[in-house]
């Protein structure tokens, strides 16, 4: 009953032949899947113009460095000191601790700012009472910054863990809350409508429709979520820096300037930069093209 | 799946409406104050009966669909359904999130249809629309009439004895529609399900329905009924079908000037 089967089977014998003048406006009207992208052209488009910025950059700092325009290295170390000093880490085995003391603080955080932003914005989004209440703090708190939960966290909690997946909590729920909250507000009426009159009201219509028509807006969320848990943490292992503790990225870099060692500072640097775009791309930038391109929300560029 | 449906149908043989509506009325708070859409409004379906509601902007045909499919409560008056009525609108309304077979299933799942059911139901849903092979088809990847196929597919997976169609082919190009009022028509009478068709298109009308019912506009009121005693199969092109449509739109002109007097 494939549409293109009918039609082939039928060769246009009777002109008034129901069944083969639809199979034929199908066939005319269904837009054909695009190809794949030939990894030549990701090449050239998705990673060469980054790549080109990346050296760029690069070359205006060594040509600095070189060229004597700064040539103090305790302000601006030049990019092979930077390079050894990474080196020196991996191969003393201590690079692969820093990063994995901070991811595994920042994921574990994430992951609890998850499993309390879900259900706050659901509820936020749903009860209008809530919404009325929270829904404005809820909102305001996405724009202080979360380096001022630091100081009260520390005298709350003291200088330990707890502190750090409390300021990575209050800097991540609010985001993924609204992410939700923006992603249940914009799911259009006739979805609801359309539920309703197949019998999907209260939980069954939530479950079942609200929540995955608002799906793009609460990966959205997420993505800025993780942004704001990793920004938070940083600011965190910054400031409550305690041997204790164990060396995260943030201790890194705060520990690089009290030997007043730059190069140390910018290995932190670039590794905290590096860490938060890698989480990015591996994973919520999948996520999101993935609930895009099923719902057909992703322009091919 | 035809026949389930037909079964469902004369399984109520006692009925002696699929829709009764009683003097309803409407009004919705407006700029100044209550505004009156719909004014002791009258009419019933009978089983398997296909009723066209007609009318230019204004006259609260979508409204009173909707309080047909019970999204919405009358002002006045009473409306009396056998059971949950299915909805079909303008826009095809499938979920996006959804392959074009498991919108259907979801159908099937919220009215209770067991799992290992629903995949087979689905697939006789989506062969009865002539669709067989797209229970894996994106929403997006289907074209306006194929949408509206599945739509179909997925109103009638309710299985109610009540279908309400809202302008659902309106947004579709001359031929796709065309094609659609035959098939519409097809499925009408295979599974004699009643349906109450809503549209502004006068030729629409009467080549679809046994009756035909003129709203008049704001309020809107039964302004006169037209039973269409045409044989099927009908063409939009039929001379009777076009002097029936002549009469009507002389009708709909009248009630459409006598906004413009005052």
């Amino acid at each position: 009953m494939a549409g293109t089967d009918t039609a082939s089977a039928k060769p246009a014998r009777d002109p008034g032949d129901l069944a083969g003048l639809e199979a034929g406006l199908d066939a005319l009207e269904t837009a054909h899947p695009g190809r794949r992208t030939p990894w030549r052209r990701t090449l050239t488009q998705k990673v060469l113009p980054p790549a080109v910025a990346v050296l760029l950059v690069l070359a205006v700092w060594q040509g600095l460095v070189s060229f004597g325009i700064v040539d103090d290295p305790t302000k601006l170390p030049a990019p092979a000191d930077v390079w050894h000093v990474v080196r020196d880490a991996w191969l003393e085995g201590t690079l692969l601790g820093y990063i994995w003391t901070s991811v595994s603080r920042g994921l574990l955080g994430f992951c609890m700012a998850l499993v309390i932003g879900t259900p706050l914005g659901l509820l936020v989004a749903r009860v209008r009472f809530v919404r009325a209440a929270i829904g404005p703090i809820l909102s305001g708190l996405q724009s202080l910054p979360s380096v001022a939960w630091v100081p009260p966290a520390v005298i709350w909690l003291g200088l330990n863990d707890s502190m750090m997946y409390a300021v990575i909590l209050l800097g991540a729920v609010p985001s993924i809350a609204n992410g939700l909250v923006s992603g249940v507000d914009q799911v259009p009426p006739v979805f609801l409508r359309a539920g309703r009159t197949l019998g999907a009201t209260g939980l069954k219509g939530t479950w079942h429709i609200t929540l995955p028509a608002a799906l793009p807006g609460y990966v959205a969320g997420l993505k800025q979520g993780w942004a704001f848990s990793w920004r938070s943490l940083m600011a965190a292992e910054i400031i409550a820096s305690f041997p204790d503790l164990g060396v995260g990225l943030g201790q890194l870099l705060e520990n690089g300037r009290n030997a007043s060692d730059m190069a140390m500072v910018f290995e932190a640097i670039l590794l905290i930069l590096t860490v938060g775009i890698a989480i990015d791309l591996l994973v919520f930038s999948p996520l999101e093209r993935w609930v895009l391109r099923s719902r057909g929300l992703l322009v091919r560029s | 799946m035809a026949t389930t449906l037909a079964k469902a149908a004369e399984g109520t043989g006692a009925a002696t409406h699929a829709a009764r509506i009683a003097h309803v009325s409407k009004s919705f708070p407006g700029p100044a104050g209550e505004q009156l859409v719909l004014d002791d409004i009258t009419l019933d379906v009978a089983p398997g009966e296909f009723v066209t509601l007609l009318g230019a902007s204004g006259c609260g045909k979508s409204t009173l669909l909707n309080l047909v499919a019970g999204l919405d409560r009358p002002s006045a008056g009473a409306i009396d359904t056998d059971g949950r009525p299915a909805l079909m609108f303008q826009e095809h309304a499938l979920f996006p999130w959804l392959t074009a077979g498991k919108n259907i299933e979801l159908a099937l799942r919220l009215r209770g249809v067991p799992k290992a059911e629903r995949r087979e139901r689905a697939e006789e849903l989506l062969a009865l629309v002539r669709l067989g092979g797209a229970h894996g088809k994106r929403v997006h990847e289907l074209s306006g009439g194929m949408r509206q196929r599945v739509a179909l597919a997925r109103a009638l997976a309710q299985e109610s004895r009540l279908l309400l169609m809202d302008e659902p082919f309106a947004a579709l190009d001359a031929i796709t529609r065309d094609v659609l009022h035959d098939e519409l028509t097809r499925i009408w009478r295979e599974t004699k399900l009643s349906v109450l068709f809503v549209t502004h298109n006068v030729r629409e009308a009467v080549r679809l329905a046994e009756r035909v019912v003129l709203l008049s506009s704001r309020p809107g009121r039964v302004a006169r009924e037209w039973t269409v005693d045409l044989p099927h199969p009908r063409r939009i092109e039929d001379a009777a079908v076009a002097d029936l449509s002549v009469e009507i739109t002389e009708e709909l002109r009248g009630e459409i000037r006598r906004h413009g007097r005052h």
